[in-house]
């Protein structure tokens, strides 16, 4: 560490630049983890809070668009819920709608529909559950930051259905990018169809569900029960990539990810090189004055590291400031410790991966080129 | 009795095929510790390459060489631990690192391993009378001065030998004097076996003994002749 630390104040202002560089990159690497996590909670952070572990869809159906084209018969709920291993199964149907409050609020929401006391039937953290009365929704916590109100009387466009605010569920429940507003299920069928309010439902509206919510024991034999049923099932995991721009989302912004990655090797690694190739003779000097290959080694590959964790660190910090700022505004965003400690550690492995390389290539460096030109 | 360096019958070459040169043509060179050998000869004698050899910086094609009683025929790796646990070199362009101040770049080689007998750094700058330069970087001294820093550097370790490739040479006469002085007086003090590289015929006289190098062959002559 002698020669590191007086090497890196004696040049500090080549490696501000270089640790600006990396910061840079680093908070980069935090805003799109913040952004991706975001998206992912946006996209699918409903999905996640369902009590089910697969969702047992139409045969055949789009496995990317499910969700939205599935139609399953709602006699195939009870066929589920008599299979061995399974303990609860219960009709669900998902429909998007845009909708207008008495509040004059325009949302956009995410209608889940349920039979009331069945187990996906949520508790909701204020207000009541969904009752006998057909008109009433319980919805996500953050459609009150969107302005809708407990009370509420909420109407569905075109359809003219009107659904009275009773419960608010505890944090985010979205899906697809808009606040989900669980209803109940006959509600739902109705909305689905089409029909207005008093008017006479189609005589199929009332056996047609988007998907069986399941929840089984662990190594319940779905396809068995996909067979005989005559349906698809999908793991909730699964089903998260049948979420509307799910899939297309997450792949674009990890490819992002990983070409950020690739770029901040590439780019420490340049710097080192050209680094180590200016101190050439440097560490011909060192060499000939004796000292081994893990001493020249040691002293620039700590320089490396002090260089990388003091930017990334630095760039973490501010990437985070950044994102609790940006985490205020409507932009999906949400910080996740985890995967940001993943990030910088990796910004950091990857950057010593690049610096190595570089002075692998210099270490054995002839002793005898110190002697210099006018020997 | 072993020698403070023996190069026994020692060939080095340069080059390969039609362009070969001889740097070393059979060279044998004793010298005792606490003595100071000169060596002096026209550029492109060979005088640096007897240096490397002496130094362990590079092994040569034919013939032995000792460190008091080390060979200096194994591996980079063993002659690295030798050059720096008994061998002071003073290069020809001082090579001093840039990033260090003069007292730091004394303090560098003790950095390399552990060394029983290391001398003080400020002391040592003290003695080639540099005490009061000891915070400026390499930029901020003069030719001499930097060359008396890279005398200092040499010496800290306590080496058994010393190499010096053209003290003088960026030094005016006084100075040359004082330089080789100090050379000498260190070396009868510290016991050294020290050969000093010079084209400066001015500074033999503070030398034990003087050869002369030419073509790659070394012959001893006395200082008065030369
Ligand atoms: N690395 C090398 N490659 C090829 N020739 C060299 C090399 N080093 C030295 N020589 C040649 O060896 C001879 C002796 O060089 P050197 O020992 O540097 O002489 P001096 O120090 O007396 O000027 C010269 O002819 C020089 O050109
Ligand atoms: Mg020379």
């Amino acid at each position: 560490m002698f020669l590191t630390i007086r090497e890196l104040v004696f040049a500090r202002s080549r490696f501000a630049l270089m640790g600006t560089v990396v910061a840079l990159i680093a908070i980069l690497m935090v805003l799109l983890s913040g952004l991706s996590v975001g998206l992912v909670d946006d996209g699918v952070s409903g999905l996640k809070k369902l009590p089910v572990t697969s969702l047992a869809f139409e045969r055949g159906v789009a496995g990317d668009a499910a969700f939205s084209r599935s139609v399953v018969d709602l006699g195939t709920v009870d066929e589920w819920a008599e299979r061995d291993g399974v303990t609860d199964a219960a009709p669900y149907g998902n429909t998007l709608v845009n909708a207008k409050t008495n509040g004059d609020v325009d949302i956009d929401l995410a209608l889940f529909g349920v039979q009331p006391g069945s187990f996906i039937d949520p508790e909701p953290a204020r207000g009541t559950r969904l009752g006998s009365d057909p008109n009433e929704i319980v919805v996500s916590a953050t459609a009150l930051d969107a302005g809708v109100r407990l009370g509420d009387v909420v109407t569905v466009d075109r359809v003219g259905t009107e659904l009275t605010v009773v419960g608010v569920l505890d944090g985010q429940h979205t899906y697809g990018h808009v606040d989900i507003g669980y209803i109940p299920l006959r509600t739902w069928q109705e909305i689905r169809t089409g029909t207005a309010p008093g008017a006479q439902a189609p005589a199929h509206a009332y056996e047609e569900i988007t998907a069986v919510a399941v929840r089984s024991a662990s190594g319940t034999d779905l396809a068995a029960g996909d067979r005989e049923v005559g349906t698809m099932s999908m793991t909730l995991e699964e089903s998260f990539g049948a979420s509307p721009g799910y899939t297309a989302e997450t792949s674009t912004l990890q490819m992002i990810q990983v070409f950020l990655y690739a770029i901040s090797a590439l780019v420490v690694g340049a710097f080192f090189t050209v680094l180590t190739i200016q101190r050439k003779p440097e560490i011909a000097v060192l060499r000939a004055m004796g000292a081994s290959t893990r001493y020249v080694l040691r002293d620039s590959l700590a320089q490396s590291l002090v260089l990388l964790t003091i930017s990334t660190v630095l760039g973490v910090g501010i990437g985070v400031a950044a994102g609790a700022a940006i985490s205020s505004t409507p932009m999906p965003f949400s910080l996740d410790p985890g995967s940001i400690a993943v990030a910088g550690l990796l910004l950091v492995v990857l950057g010593m991966a690049g610096a190595a390389i570089a002075v692998l290539r210099i270490v054995k460096v002839d002793p005898l080129t110190a002697l210099g030109g006018n020997r | 009795m072993s020698a403070g360096l023996l190069l026994d019958e020692v060939t080095l070459r340069h080059g390969d095929g039609e362009d070969i040169t001889t740097a070393l043509d059979e060279v044998t060179l004793r010298v005792e510790e606490g003595e100071i050998v000169a060596v002096v000869g026209p550029s492109g004698a060979g005088k640096s390459s007897l240096l490397a050899v002496a130094g362990g910086l590079t092994v040569p094609d034919a013939g032995r060489v000792l460190v008091g009683d080390v060979d200096l025929s194994g591996t980079e790796r063993d002659r690295a631990r030798i050059r720096r646990e008994r061998i002071g070199y003073v290069f020809q362009s001082n090579n001093l690192i840039p990033s260090l101040t003069a007292v730091d770049q004394v303090r560098l080689p003790l950095t390399f391993g552990r060394h029983d007998a290391s001398r003080d750094p400020l002391e040592l700058l003290a003695e080639v009378g540099m005490e009061h330069k000891a915070g400026r970087r390499p930029h901020e001294l003069s030719g001499g001065e930097r060359q008396r820093v890279g005398i200092a550097r040499a010496l800290v370790t306590r080496p058994r030998l010393l190499l010096v490739d053209e003290p003088t040479a960026a030094l005016d006469r006084r100075r040359s004097h004082e330089v080789v002085e100090l050379l000498a007086k260190e070396t009868h003090h510290l016991r050294m076996a020290t050969v000093v590289v010079t084209h400066d015929h001015d500074v033999l006289r503070h030398c034990d003994r003087v050869y002369e190098m030419a073509d790659g062959r070394l012959k001893p002559t006395r200082p008065a002749l030369v």
